[in-house]
């Protein structure tokens, strides 16, 4: 085809096409894989030097009842407010130790909290605040008739659980050493919301989730308790940080995490107490 | 957007002295663009465990993520191709009302940020979803299953291959085809012995922009096709995983994501080079 005139420019006119379609891929690929990671950014932004504005790094379990303890918060102290950036535990250590301004940590895992405590982060000792155990939940009315653990073997049934990698995956795989029984997923995701929403979308037949997961998904899962449950206990730590640029507000943000009102937001959305 | 500032910068050729016809202080931006898309890369490279390289990069996990990304990516450029080409020829040769709404429809996976496309995927072809529902009945499972990874694949990876051959496409113009045809030459042997030959070159580097995008999907295939070794977890997903836990295992595994794009790349702008740059 070289030897045709009109095929010199159209290779040219199609590597600039392709360079500006790359460009374009750049552009989408990095929004796609940066958003995951946007709220930081925001938390980031925040003027952390204004009087009783205090930044606060959350394990993504904590969305909920963080949130409404941050609204208890800035009520009791007017003209203070908490900006919250919540992701899975690790990507949070991760920014922490990468420099991100922060007040408050609070972790999903011991093991996340010592990471961030071995790196020089921490300011102090961290306080256990919650537990969470694993749950099986399966489609509304759990039509694949599971009952135990063992159950999710059954022929027939999908299901998905979080890779061993993450907290929760590991608390799953904690759990099938002591059920004795070794699950065949489908699919082992990244977080717990993706193994909730695999379920809640129909895709899977159950799923290991946190209790508390499964509480706030409400009537879109039926949740299935087994007695091995109680042996993977998750322990939520928190702890005020170094870099705090109102350690005075973050000391009082944490006690009322700890405190009675935090303990009843958290036991109303399914957390137990801390030993 | 790009033919605009080509035409001043033609204008200007001969006038400044800078022997590229380019006012000197276009360079300076140029220059910290070019640092910008570098520096990352470099910087992954000094956080490299080269003692270690080998092994993280050969585990069995990373591996499976790179024959699986490798196989999928393969698959849905040949989807591209089989779909694309015909979608770019109607494109650009065929005229019917609604033809500037299908051409934007196209190009749409292109703006949809990944995650959303996942999502699309999932209602359409999940267990739950428009088509999916009817599959499951005809006992056939997409969710959780390699050939998700191939949808969501093609899905994003198709509007590169139907953008670039269109170009190409137009480019060429129809003065060939129509000598074909005064000549006697039936439509098929117009497009099978003179549009195609025409356009080889802009369809390889469309076939390997798609292949170079599908290799890196990430958001769509998490969300739609789930994650298991082996079976739907290709190399960005191991490398998203292993971040969790291992970040030197991570670095290692985007460095090969990275010289297979330096390699794609190279390719593309190799068969440039038998133009006139």
């Amino acid at each position: 085809m070289s030897r045709r005139p009109g095929a010199v420019p159209s290779s040219v006119r199609a590597t600039v096409t392709a360079l500006w379609v790359a460009t374009v891929v750049a552009a989408c690929s990095s929004t796609g894989t940066t958003a995951a990671s946007s709220p930081n950014s925001a938390a980031a932004s925040s003027p952390s030097g204004t009087e009783g504005a205090i930044t606060v790094f959350a394990a993504a379990s904590l969305k909920k009842t963080f949130t409404e303890l941050g609204d208890t918060y800035e009520k009791e102290n007017p003209g203070s407010t908490v900006t919250f950036n919540f992701a899975g535990s690790s990507d949070l250590v991760t920014q922490l130790i990468g420099g991100a301004p922060a007040d408050v940590f609070a972790s999903a895992d011991t093991a996340n909290m010592t990471k961030a405590t071995a790196a020089g982060v921490v300011a102090g000792q961290p306080v256990n605040f919650a537990t969470n155990t694993l749950t099986i939940i399966t489609k509304p009315g759990n039509p694949k008739g599971i009952g135990s653990f063992a159950d999710l073997n059954k022929a027939g049934v999908d299901v998905v659980v979080c890779a061993p990698q993450v907290p929760c995956g590991s608390a799953a795989e904690k759990i099938e050493a002591a059920a004795g029984v070794t699950l065949k997923p489908v699919s082992e995701e990244n977080s717990v919301t993706d193994v909730l929403n695999k379920v809640v979308n129909g895709d899977a037949d159950a799923g290991l989730v946190y209790v508390t997961d499964a509480s706030a998904a409400g009537d879109a899962v039926t949740t299935v308790g087994f007695p091995e449950s109680t042996k993977v206990v998750n322990t939520y730590p928190i702890a005020t940080l170094t870099g705090a640029a109102q350690p005075a507000s973050a000391t009082k943000f944490v006690g009322l995490v700890t405190g009675p009102e935090g303990q009843q937001v958290l036991a109303a959305a399914g957390f137990k107490p801390a030993p | 957007m790009t033919t605009a500032p080509l035409v001043p910068a033609r204008r200007a050729r001969g006038r400044a002295g800078t022997g590229s016809g380019l006012p000197g202080w276009v360079f300076i931006p140029a220059v910290l663009g070019g640092v910008f898309i570098v520096l990352p890369l470099v910087a992954m490279l000094v956080r490299v465990q080269w003692s270690q390289f080998w092994e993280l990069v050969t585990s069995e996990s990373s591996v499976a993520a790179l024959q699986l990304s490798l196989r999928t990516s393969a698959v849905s450029t040949l989807l591209c191709v089989l779909l694309g080409a015909p979608m770019a020829l109607v494109l650009a040769r065929a005229r019917f009302p609604g033809l500037r709404l299908a051409r934007s429809l196209v190009l749409l996976p292109l703006v949809l940020p990944p995650v959303v496309g996942g999502i699309a995927l999932l209602y359409t072809f999940g267990r739950q979803g428009l088509l999916g529902r009817s599959l499951d009945v005809l006992g056939l499972r997409i969710a959780f299953s390699t050939t998700a990874v191939v949808i969501a694949q093609t899905f994003v990876a198709l509007p590169f291959l139907v953008l670039s051959l269109e170009g190409s496409l137009r480019t060429a113009g129809r003065r060939y085809e129509a000598v074909a045809a005064t000549l006697g030459a039936n439509p098929t042997t117009v497009l099978r012995r003179v549009t195609i030959p025409l356009v080889l070159p802009g369809l390889l580097s469309g076939a390997v922009l798609a292949f170079a995008r599908a290799l890196g999907e990430f958001g769509a295939t998490l969300t739609f096709a789930g994650s298991l070794q082996g079976v739907t977890r290709t190399l960005p997903l191991e490398i998203y995983l292993q971040r969790e836990s291992d970040a030197d295992a991570a670095v290692a595994l985007s460095l090969v994501l990275v010289v297979v794009a330096v390699l794609i790349v190279l390719a593309t702008r190799g068969r440039a080079g038998e133009g006139s740059w």
